[in-house]
């Protein structure tokens, strides 16, 4: 058989394999994206829907060009913009610092314990997330655990104002996010060869330069593949800031929400939309273009 | 101790089982190495040699005993405060930095300045035939250049010892040998001691001063490489090292009777009692039909098997007590052995004087 066909025969195995899932994705979801996208440039209609004009001003109510007709900019959605910002920040490095020497310990664990370790990790999947986070609201609340017990050992006179605060947003992300941290830097971890690090403590270097200058850089893809697949969820996140936050604690998931259901004003949740999306697509992009020059200064040896 | 560059004073290390009880690793070892030697530790795996270089390298903790290096007493300090390098079997190479920076390692570590520190990199990658690829990442090298660079970041900080975890044996046999010389060569240029780890009795017997065949967490026997093959000082140096014939019986009168009722001549004029007799193949002759002098040693055998290996014949054969001999041939002698194999027997001769005598261990066995 000629190379041509077998290759013409491998792809077309590939196409019949990938067909599907390439047709699926591009109808629901480059066709929203792309609806997504054109509504952002449009007028929102004065009783929802839209008006078939180009209206850049959708993005200038949230960056500072409001239409002067309408509206006066308000800074209150880029306040809520950095707010996200911060919080998703901020859950990414608490998981992180939660994770990173968790996955050391569990790493040395016997295979048993590990087994059982990575099966308590994943074992939140099995509940519903709305029942888990309501049961913070148990936790934190005027009247919950944590004031009920701190009152009753007279520690406070005062219930602590927990609930619908940023640090409760934080507190129930990090709690959500934990597994999503724990695998990619769990693998990385696991892979990390330790005559490394002996090699590293033989040549003269002590904890501090071999953690620094060998375990981290040989664990860092597995921190920033983490690092991405907690920031982006946090980022848009809604259901969170919705059951712990508040009123207060609005984020850009909750804002966004609020112009489609509420608001009815899609053009402008449209484009609150594509503001999150490109800031998670140039993160992105950076992260796969890291990636790709690593492998490329490397071609195999010849 | 001034004389000395590594010195062990009881050495002593278990290792705890998995199902309970311990395993002794190391049992109270002594062991002295001079300055400039190329010293060889020996013995099949799990005998304890990886766990005695860890022991001068700092990455075990011992139960009992005292490491000193360059007579300073290193048995508490951990591996980074130790003045020893290593080279690692599977090189270690880290493999997010060039070749260079692995290297340079030890002395970035030790905060060295830039111009000094690459022009130390670039000399230490120059001795082992590598120079200007300072540029390349550890994964676009070959096996035996990876082996190389460790080699170089091994040494670059001038350590007073290094350590070799069975380094070449992840290499191909000629590439093995070539390296086994060159190691030679620059252990010689570096005027530093080396300490070889390997089961390879062939790669210890070429490279070294001194070997040292450790067993069952004891060193058997330390020695020079001949004295090691030809006068091994108990049955398991002796089988492990090269191909050996033992004969096992008592001696009397210079002759060695084996339990079977071969007899051996021995040069050794007086001494009874329980013995073992070592023949190497090689101290074999196959006789020609003339006479044999009568002070000449004479084994009687069938053949069983005959082996061409390139330098000569490997005679597999029996003798009339059922003891399995080999005894090795020069290829010049070919129409004997091919006489031999016709007849399917075969007289082989030694010198009584080449025999060397083992005191039979009753404990052993």
């Amino acid at each position: 058989m000629s190379g041509l066909t077998r290759r013409g025969r491998a792809r077309a195995q590939l196409g019949i394999l990938l067909g599907p899932v390439s047709l699926f994705l591009s109808i629901f979801l480059a066709g929203p994206l792309i609806i997504m996208m054109i509504y952002s440039f449009l007028a929102p209609g004065l009783y929802g829907g839209v008006e078939w004009t180009f209206y850049p001003h959708n993005f200038g109510r949230i960056l500072g060009f409001a239409d002067p007709e309408f509206e006066i900019y308000d800074p209150v959605y880029i306040s809520i913009f950095f707010r996200s910002l911060r919080i998703a920040v901020t859950t990414v490095l608490i998981t992180l610092l939660i994770c990173y020497p968790a996955a050391f310990q569990i790493s040395r664990l016997s295979d048993r314990w590990k087994a059982f370790a990575l099966f308590l990790i994943t074992l939140p999947f099995f509940a519903s997330l709305i029942v888990r986070l309501f049961i913070w609201i148990l936790i934190l609340k005027k009247t919950g655990f944590i004031n009920t017990a701190l009152e009753s050992l007279g520690w406070i006179d005062h219930p602590l104002e927990m609930i619908y605060t940023d640090g409760a947003v934080i507190l129930g992300m990090v709690y959500i996010f934990i597994p999503f941290m724990f695998l990619p830097v769990y693998a990385s971890v696991e892979k990390l060869d330790w005559t490394l690090v002996r090699a590293s403590q033989d040549l003269g270097a002590n904890g501090f330069q071999t953690f620094w200058r060998v375990i981290f850089p040989l664990t860092l893809p597995g921190v920033a593949g983490g690092s991405i697949i907690v920031f982006i969820p946090a980022l848009g996140n809604f259901v969170v800031p919705a059951v712990l936050g508040g009123a207060k604690s609005l984020m850009l998931g909750n804002l966004i929400e609020q112009q489609f259901l509420a608001a009815r004003n899609w053009p402008f949740g449209a484009a609150l939309s594509m503001l999150v999306m490109a800031i998670v697509l140039i993160l992105l992009f950076i992260y796969i273009h890291h990636e790709t020059r690593r492998d490329d200064d490397a071609p195999a040896a010849g | 101790m001034g004389e000395s560059i590594v010195r062990l004073e009881k050495v002593r290390k278990t290792f705890p089982l998995p199902e309970g009880g311990t395993v002794t690793a190391l049992g109270n070892i002594n062991l002295d190495v001079a300055r400039n030697e190329f010293l060889t530790l020996l013995g099949p795996s799990g005998c304890g040699k990886t766990t005695l270089l860890h022991s001068i390298s700092g990455f075990v903790q011992l139960n009992s005993g005292c490491v000193y290096v360059d007579g300073e007493d290193v048995t508490d300090r951990p591996p980074h405060r130790r003045p020893v390098n290593t080279v690692f079997q599977n090189y270690a190479l880290f493999p997010h930095m060039t070749v260079g920076n692995n290297v340079g390692y030890a002395l970035d570590i030790a905060g060295a300045r830039r111009a000094e520190r690459n022009t130390q990199v670039g000399a230490a990658l120059d001795m082992v035939g590598l120079g200007g690829l300072e540029k390349r990442l550890p994964r676009q090298l070959s096996g035996g250049q990876q082996q190389r660079v460790a080699l170089a970041r091994a040494i670059i900080a001038r350590p007073k010892l290094l350590l070799l975890d069975e380094p070449l044996s992840a290499l191909d046999r000629n590439l093995r040998q070539s390296m086994q010389i060159e190691l030679k060569t620059l252990q010689a240029e570096l005027g530093i001691s080396f300490i070889f780890v390997t089961h390879d009795q062939e790669e210890a017997l070429t490279m070294s001063n001194r070997v040292a065949v450790l067993e069952g967490g004891k060193i058997q026997q330390i020695d020079a490489p001949l004295a090691i093959y030809n006068k091994p000082s108990n049955e398991f140096v002796a089988s492990f090292i090269g191909a050996s014939n033992l004969f096992r019986g008592t001696i009397e009168n210079g002759t060695v009777t084996t339990d079977d009722g071969d007899k051996i001549r021995t040069s050794a004029s007086t001494g009874t009692g329980p013995i073992t007799a070592l023949l190497r193949p090689e101290q074999f002759s196959i006789a020609n039909g003339g006479e044999i002098a009568a002070e000449t040693g004479r084994l009687d055998v069938s053949i069983r098997q005959i082996v061409f290996s390139g330098a000569g014949y490997e005679i597999h054969g029996r003798t009339d007590n059922h003891h399995d001999v080999v005894a090795s041939i020069a290829a010049t002698h070919q129409a004997l052995v091919a006489g031999a194999e016709a007849s399917r027997k075969a007289t082989l001769t030694y010198d009584p004087a080449a025999v060397h005598l083992i005191a039979t261990e009753g404990a052993r066995s």
